[in-house]
């Protein structure tokens, strides 16, 4: 089936089954490596994008499902609100080890900003509860997020 | 994985030769180890360091990133003695050239055992150091004048009056015409003229780590490549029995299904139409003859077998006559599960197998061998396979072996063109080379004073030497087996540790962090508490009282006392535990704070880490290692568990294998002290340390000694 959907600001379409995951359908077919394959079974948040903002695990979310929402991946995080200023967090706190869930840890501490500016170290955990980093990244996850939302 | 372990000292001898590379500029071949032909007119076109004419300099990288921070790291080797801006080097990983690239102490080119600033402390140095002399006499000839009257300096070469300077890459075609100093002639810096090692320097790789843009081996997609999804039998040693092909082509996009010895592969457009032809091939499986493996049986096996002697690792003074004689005995029995490594990335491989060569796209700690699986499977001579190395998505020794490589090469002989082999998540649990199972008997005595007079260790457990490199084995002793064991810290008048290698039935083991010592460290450090609390002495009063003629454990483990304010009081149901190691290189004393809520429940609160790793690269780095270290086996020593019943392993992905999550990271403090000392490992130091500093923290709190891992809540209730 054709589906067409909006991802970083332009129309893709792609002929894919309808239960396609959306992280098969931005990597495979449409190249865009950022997003990662962590567990496929949204358990570990390596796969996170946003869906119209919304912090979404996109392993487990089928093409069908998306519709025209509007979809935002780690390549377009400076874009975002806070992204700029998480990245620069990200850097200057040396916050990745092997960096591969570093995309899904930023844009879910993206989504996160947008909805609370000024998180406290409660917040920082809830939001981020659903992210794993096996290198052990995690208190500089909560000191960059802070050093970007200041 | 260690010094000791290998046995092997950094080979002093170096090879040097400068060379025009046509087109390139200079390039200073430091070739590592026993001599190997470079003449014969050969030319080597890759080493460490590369030059261009435009003055670009690109440093090529002999050890695998994988977050440890090694690029950063080998990378301000080279740049401390060439004179460059560590940010204005470009950064390439190096192909399979073991002659060129491989590791002075593994003598293969790989990356483990926290040994890659230990072993190319020294030749990146040379390498940097070589170039810098060899650029100062280019500009020295070209200015007519006496290399003594010149300096170089951010890719520069100034003449000391300041009257003339020139680039690197203005010298570049001079300097390749010049002969390779020999390497005594090659002057070292002091390392009290280090700018640039020793500072928390900016690594090199993050950048592509905050926009999505660095390629990892999962990212590569040669043109023209297909996903496939595999299935390997769940009990090992089994083979498809039936796979219904029709039915898995029949889904949208599944373009190939591949049988080999051991797993069934779905090749499709992408990875979702694989992973859904791969289940509508219903694959059935004959099991073969381990369906009937259980832990239950391994550990009955293990517990039988380690009552019989093991193989003598270190036997000094009378264990005997101090055990009959004791005041006080302890005996004690202390278990460890097998672990799986569960790295962010998925195993994957992408092959393409030609009629002349072989090409893959992967992340490896191991390219020595990952060409020899490539060769072995195609048929191929080893120089006709190569390797397109990657960045990793996280080691920790599952990398090491070239399992996932085998499998992939496997499949791709049966197809034309790229194939791109990903496991799932499950895959990856299911079907790990697993921390062994280890089972540790323990027998101790102290005096009226309070002080061991009798030691006894006994390890029993799979020999990872055993399989991999038979020639590594000592007399029956497995040197992994007991790295941590045989040399504790302390002052032990009457030592006897034994090897006993019980090999499971239908498990594979193999490395996972920590080696040797992420085992043993946790066993000794927690006996050692066990005499402390049966001599009802403080743990950390009695740690000094028996490493008075070790100073370097005695220094870190006093600055971690102070830093965590040991003594100090706590509340009910917290505690403190410390643990001291001296393991790959660097001494380490960890102490941690726990809470053990009235459900069983443990927390961590905080962890202070003091570390002496000798003369140090990246003060950062090495904070981040112990963060990243501690965590890593926090998650093992609260969680991890791997299991079998039927043959099958009964955890799948992260819901029951389960990863320490960002509520559960306490805060770990990082104290360095300095020292001039060689620089020891650090990427595995803190791994090892957590286990017991954490159990004694339990034992701290609540009374309760954790002898048997995972940490068993249940047994710690109020």
């Amino acid at each position: 089936m054709n589906f067409t959907v909006q991802i970083n600001g332009r129309t893709h379409s792609v002929d894919v089954d309808g239960d396609t995951p959306l992280l098969w359908v931005i990597r495979d077919i449409l190249g865009m490596t950022g997003t990662k394959f962590g567990c496929g079974q949204a358990l570990c948040g390596a796969c996170t994008v946003h869906v119209d903002g919304a912090p979404t695990r996109s392993c487990i979310t089928s093409i069908e499902m998306v519709g025209d929402s509007q979809i935002t991946t780690i390549e377009a995080l400076d874009t975002l609100a806070h992204g700029k200023a998480l990245q620069q967090a990200w850097i200057e706190l040396e916050v990745p080890q092997c960096g591969y869930c570093q995309s899904g840890q930023l844009m879910s501490a993206a989504a996160l900003l947008a909805e609370n500016p000024r998180p406290t170290d409660e917040d920082i955990n809830d939001a981020m509860s659903g992210n794993v980093c096996r290198c052990g990244t995690y208190q500089r996850i909560r000191a960059a997020i802070k050093q970007a939302s200041a | 994985m260690s010094n000791s372990t290998l046995g092997s000292r950094l080979d002093r001898r170096q090879f040097l030769k400068a060379s025009a590379a046509m087109g390139s500029g200079l390039v200073v071949n430091l070739t590592l180890g026993p001599a190997v032909a470079l003449g014969g007119g050969d030319f080597v076109p890759n080493a460490f360091i590369r030059i261009n004419r435009e003055g670009t300099v690109t440093l090529v990288m002999p050890q695998v990133e994988m977050g440890q921070g090694i690029y950063t790291a080998q990378a301000m080797l080279l740049a401390e003695e060439l004179e460059v801006a560590l940010e204005a080097v470009k950064l390439e990983p190096a192909p399979v050239n073991e002659a060129l690239y491989g590791h002075p102490m593994l003598r293969r080119q790989m990356t483990g055992g926290s040994t890659s600033i230990r072993a190319f402390w020294t030749p990146l140095r040379m390498a940097g150091a070589t170039a810098r002399a060899l650029l100062i006499q280019a500009a020295a000839k070209e200015w007519n004048t006496d290399p003594a009257t010149c300096h170089a300096q951010d890719g520069f070469v100034f003449e000391y009056s300041g009257a003339r300077k020139l680039a690197y890459g203005q010298l570049v075609d001079t300097a390749a015409s010049l002969p390779a100093p020999s390497s005594d002639m090659v002057k070292l810096k002091d390392p009290r003229e280090f700018k640039l090692l020793g500072t928390p320097a900016k690594r090199l790789d993050t950048p592509g780590k905050v926009d999505g843009s660095l390629k990892y081996g999962i990212d590569a997609f040669p043109n023209g490549a297909k996903i496939a999804a595999i299935s390997i039998s769940p009990v090992l040693g089994g083979k498809p029995k039936s796979v219904d092909e029709q039915a898995a082509l029949q889904v949208k996009g599944v373009r190939q299904v591949v049988l080999t010895d051991s797993a069934v592969a779905v090749l499709a457009d992408h990875t979702a139409a694989a992973k859904k032809g791969l289940e509508a091939a219903a694959v059935e499986w004959d099991d073969g003859p381990n369906a009937q493996v259980s832990s239950a049986d391994i550990i009955r096996q293990l517990d039988q077998e380690s009552l019989e002697a093991g193989a003598v690792a270190r036997s000094e003074g009378d264990v005997a006559k101090g055990l009959d004689n004791a005041v006080a005995r302890v005996e004690a029995i202390y278990q460890l599960p097998f672990l799986s490594h569960a790295a962010m990335e998925p195993m994957n491989c992408t092959v393409h197998v030609r009629e002349d060569a072989c090409e893959l796209w992967v992340g490896t700690q191991n390219l020595s061998a990952a060409k020899q699986a490539a060769a072995t499977v195609t048929g191929l001579a080893p120089e006709r396979i190569i390797i397109n190395n990657h960045i990793v998505g996280g080691g920790f020794g599952r990398r090491l072996e070239v399992d996932g490589i085998t499998h992939a090469v496997k499949v791709a002989m049966q197809v034309k063109g790229p194939v791109k082999v990903i496991w799932s998540r499950e895959e990856d649990i299911q079907h790990g080379y697993y921390r062994p199972y280890y089972y540790d008997r323990m027998s101790g005595a102290i005096d009226a004073d309070g002080n061991p007079v009798a030691w006894k260790h006994r390890v029993s457990g799979s020999s990872i030497f055993a399989r991999i490199a038979p020639g590594a084995m000592q007399n029956g002793v497995d040197p992994d087996g007991v790295e941590g064991a045989a040399h504790p810290p302390y002052k032990l008048p009457a030592i006897h540790v034994e090897f006993k290698q019980v090999e499971p039935q239908g498990v594979l083991t193999s490395w996972w962090r920590g080696v040797g010592p992420s085992h043993n460290v946790f066993v000794v450090e927690s006996f050692i508490d066990e005499l402390a609390a049966a001599a009802k002495a403080d743990p950390v009063e009695y740690r000094k009282r028996l490493l008075t003629e070790n100073p370097r454990a005695l220094r870190v483990l006093d600055l971690a006392a102070e830093k965590a304010e040991w003594g100090k009081p706590v509340p009910s149901r917290r505690g403190r535990g410390v643990a001291v190691q001296f393991a790959f290189g660097t001494y380490l004393a960890m102490i941690a704070d726990a809470t053990v809520g009235a459900d069983g429940t443990v927390r961590v609160l905080r962890i202070i880490t003091a570390v002496d790793c000798g003369l140090t690269v990246n003060s950062d780095t090495i904070a981040a290692q112990m963060e990243g270290g501690a965590l890593y086996g926090l998650t093992a020593a609260l969680h991890g568990a791997i299991t079998l019943k039927d043959g099958r392993v009964e955890q799948s992905n992260f819901d029951n294998y389960q990863p320490l999550r960002i509520e559960e990271a306490p805060h770990v403090e990082t104290h360095i002290v300095p020292s001039a000392e060689p620089p020891g490992g650090i990427g595995e130091a803190a791994t090892s340390a957590v286990f017991p500093a954490v159990t004694n923290a339990i034992f701290a709190a609540v009374g309760k000694r954790v002898r048997t891992l995972p940490v068993n809540t249940d047994e710690l209730k109020a």
